[in-house]
């Protein structure tokens, strides 16, 4: 039973639901719109590529990402083309699947152990509760796991982990509030190669990605788990939050020049937010969204299908 | 590509430039490119829509001023419905009550804590008594929180650990607050989605049964067209009084405030701009129209300048800007002045057309160090008369300064570009700051 057996392991009918449940405020809303769009037109026309540039830019699929995929579908069919309403959804789908999956890279297999996750992003976005989520994930996989508290800055960021920690039963390392957080991350990386964890996740303070200093710092903490384990981290895991708008390309752009992130989590969809930010992130860089938050409990995480949310989306 | 919303109005104004008047067509084309600025800055859809149609109407009904161009008249449209939809007057918290009771909700992540600690400590320095309740139940650790931040800013925090009850704890929090004299009462609380009902109904019965002098719906500056959607839906729920915008250090445009004020029609009465207990401001709508139609938040930069700035030096580097006799002597004196007032890239971003030319640039508090070194490995002939640099010059200040002399170059190349630009603005007086020499 190693990672790479955990990876490939297919979300549960359980699963499917709740993702389902959590994106059924999405889908109902977007499904209306289409069909509003649809209702009483007979071809492609401008006001019909409007109204579909509404419905995505509502989305947050954001404005470049909207005009490529109105490109896409204008060039796949003549203006004049009559075009029924499933035919339509089909090739929408299509598109944004086309946009989402070229970016869809294998999952690492990975010999080294301990596997070691540094989970990055801006204040507020959930890192530390998809962290708990995360650890319960792979305990429930049989992995071995440690968190390192890394976050040391926000008041009662290492409690709260903690209490996580004992929750899904995972051991913290932790130095206390204000210590050296890239010293905290050795020793997590140190003591999890030790004790021959499979995986070391590590929690870092939330940070605007303007503040150069403390992008820095997350640099500087990136780099000293290098010397303790061979190529450590082996994935940086951005967390967006789902009702974060453009902003969250800037985030992106930003937290890969400081820390190279190698995967995505998107958090908060059980809200009223469309999502449609992924789409446009997954489009413009070159980064896969692996997991998707849906709730504040700790089965609430799941991991990120591009078709199936594209399907949930127009389902 | 990401360009924030003050470049991208630039650029929708750039259309207008060399036009000699206001004409249907290049109005609408100008219109398209602001609607589509205001949506890449996270404005709601259909807010932007309705709000160019306004600014489209304004423009073509207004009176012909032969004075100014198209493009400033323009601007001045659009500046003047963005403060107008921003909220005219700032407006204060409703303290009347004994004790006050401010209510404080919005989504998970939101900052309401960190804000919440802000707001005792603003308090507090206003002469209040204010006592910090905590009502997040939920959150592993929220309650810690809580304690710690009213230590660091000294104010008592009500909470307790066994009770999972918000409305008990707040309760009691009043009780406790009436008999030990504390005049104002911030109830923080869990953060909660808009569509979870059990959690929605449990601050409506908070309302209820505190009734607070003030409700405050906190919002991440960052948030995208779903910022429409939850303010809605809150606000059904609660009414609240005024809305804090958090996270506006970020470099967000914070379209969001703009969806959320034309939605519910609430003004924001705070803006949150850092992680400091410090970092906490009164809302100037104009202030904000201006930042975002990048004209600079020219008001806060003086505000700020005043408080440090040494008044005799600032009024002759002026006069030297003037004539253009600006050398390599004032810029160190410049440098020294801006290190005082503090974030080097916050501060130049209140400047007009500054915060564009920047916007990609990392500018790091150290970065001036290197520059300084340079400047000081001059001797005083060539700081004052630059174009004596030659070669020679150049390797013996590189190898004093500990650079190279392309790093030198690189300086005398800026410093001219700056005399330059300074020129131009001095050309330009009266009139919207000159374009800055930046990259492409």
């Amino acid at each position: 039973m190693g990672l790479l057996d955990f990876f490939k392991k297919k979300p549960t009918t359980e699963q499917k639901e709740k993702l389902d449940e959590g994106l059924e405020k999405t889908r109902s809303s977007f499904i209306n719109k289409i069909s509003k769009v649809v209702v009483g037109k007979s071809t492609i026309d401008e006001n019909f590529l409007d109204d579909l540039e509404e419905i995505l830019i509502s989305s947050d699929v954001g404005v470049d990402t909207t005009v490529k995929i109105i490109d896409r579908i204008e060039a796949r069919v003549s203006k004049d083309k009559y075009l029924g309403e499933t035919e339509l959804n089909t090739m929408l789908k299509e598109e944004i699947i086309g946009l989402l999956s070229e970016n869809e890279s294998p999952i690492h297999n990975q010999e080294t152990k301990p596997y070691v996750i540094m989970v990055v992003g801006v204040n507020g976005v959930g890192k530390t509760t998809t962290i708990g989520k995360l650890s319960h994930m792979f305990k429930q996989q049989g992995l071995k796991v440690v968190i390192g508290a890394a976050d040391t800055f926000r008041a009662a960021a290492v409690d709260q982990i903690k209490i996580w920690g004992d929750r899904v039963g995972v051991e913290v390392v932790a130095k206390g509030m204000n210590t050296d957080p890239a010293a905290v991350a050795f020793e997590a990386v140190k003591y999890g190669s030790e004790v021959e964890a499979d995986v070391v996740i590590i929690d870092t303070a939330g940070r605007l990605h303007n503040k150069v200093n403390l992008m820095n710092e997350l640099s500087k903490i990136k780099r000293v788990m290098d010397k303790q384990v061979d190529g450590a981290p082996h994935e940086v895991l951005l967390v967006l939050d789902a009702s974060t708008g453009q902003n969250a390309f800037e985030q992106a752009k930003q937290f890969t020049a400081s820390t190279e992130v190698s995967a995505l989590a998107l958090t908060k969809l059980d809200g009223t937010a469309k999502g449609g930010v992924v789409i446009g992130i997954s489009d413009q860089f070159n980064i896969p969204v692996k997991y998707i938050g849906v709730g504040e409990q700790m089965n609430d995480l799941q991991i990120f299908d591009g078709k199936n949310f594209v399907n949930s989306l127009f389902s | 590509m990401f360009e924030n919303l003050s470049s991208k109005l630039d650029k929708a104004f750039q259309t207008l430039k060399g036009q000699s008047k206001l004409t249907e067509l290049n109005i609408a084309e100008t219109v398209k490119e602001i609607r589509r600025a205001l949506v890449d800055a996270d404005v709601s859809y259909k807010i932007a829509k309705d709000f160019t149609n306004r600014i489209k109407d304004k423009a073509l009904g207004g009176d012909v001023l032969t004075s100014v161009s198209p493009g400033q008249l323009m601007t001045k449209i659009v500046n003047d419905e963005l403060v107008e939809l921003l909220g005219g007057e700032t407006q204060p918290i409703d303290l009347s009550g004994n004790p006050s009771v401010i209510l404080i909700a919005g989504l998970q992540g939101s900052g309401k804590t960190t804000f919440s600690g802000k707001l005792v400590k603003h308090l507090k320095s206003k002469g209040r008594n204010p006592l910090l309740v905590a009502c997040d139940v939920y959150r592993p650790a929220a309650i810690n929180q809580i304690k710690v931040l009213g230590e660091q800013v000294g104010v008592s925090v009500f909470a307790n650990e066994d009770l999972k009850d918000p409305l008990a704890i707040a309760k009691d929090a009043i009780k406790h607050a009436k008999a030990n004299n504390y005049n104002v009462v911030v109830v923080d609380t869990a953060g909660r989605l808009s569509v979870d009902e059990v959690m929605m109904n449990e601050i409506g019965n908070l309302k209820s049964a505190l009734n607070p002098q003030e409700i405050l719906f906190v919002v991440d500056a960052m948030t995208g067209q779903d910022a429409v959607n939850t303010a809605k839906v809150f606000n059904d729920k609660l009414d609240f009084d005024g809305v804090v915008l958090t996270k506006l250090d970020g470099d967000t445009k914070g379209g969001a405030a703009i969806s959320i004020k034309a939605i519910v029609n609430k003004p924001i009465k705070f803006v949150s701009t850092g992680e400091k207990m410090e970092a906490l401001d009164v809302f100037h709508p104009d202030r904000m129209a201006s930042r975002i139609l990048g004209m600079g938040d020219i008001v806060s930069f003086v505000e700020r300048a005043q408080d440090t700035f040494d008044k005799d030096e600032a009024a002759k580097l002026q006069k030297k800007m003037r004539k253009n006799q600006f050398d390599f002597d004032d810029f160190l004196k410049q440098l020294a002045q801006i290190k005082k007032m503090g974030n080097i890239k916050d501060l130049m971003g209140m400047i007009p057309g500054v915060g564009k030319a920047i916007k990609d640039v990392d500018i790091d508090d150290d970065s001036f160090k290197g520059i300084e070194a340079i400047i000081h490995s001059m001797t005083s002939e060539e700081r004052q008369s630059p174009q004596i640099l030659d070669g020679s010059r150049k390797q013996r200040i590189a190898k004093g300064s500990g650079t190279s002399t392309t790093e030198v170059n690189k300086l005398v190349k800026q410093f001219d570009e700056m005399k330059k630009m300074m020129k131009q603005m001095n050309s330009s007086k009266g009139t919207r700051a000159g374009k800055m020499p930046f990259k492409r």
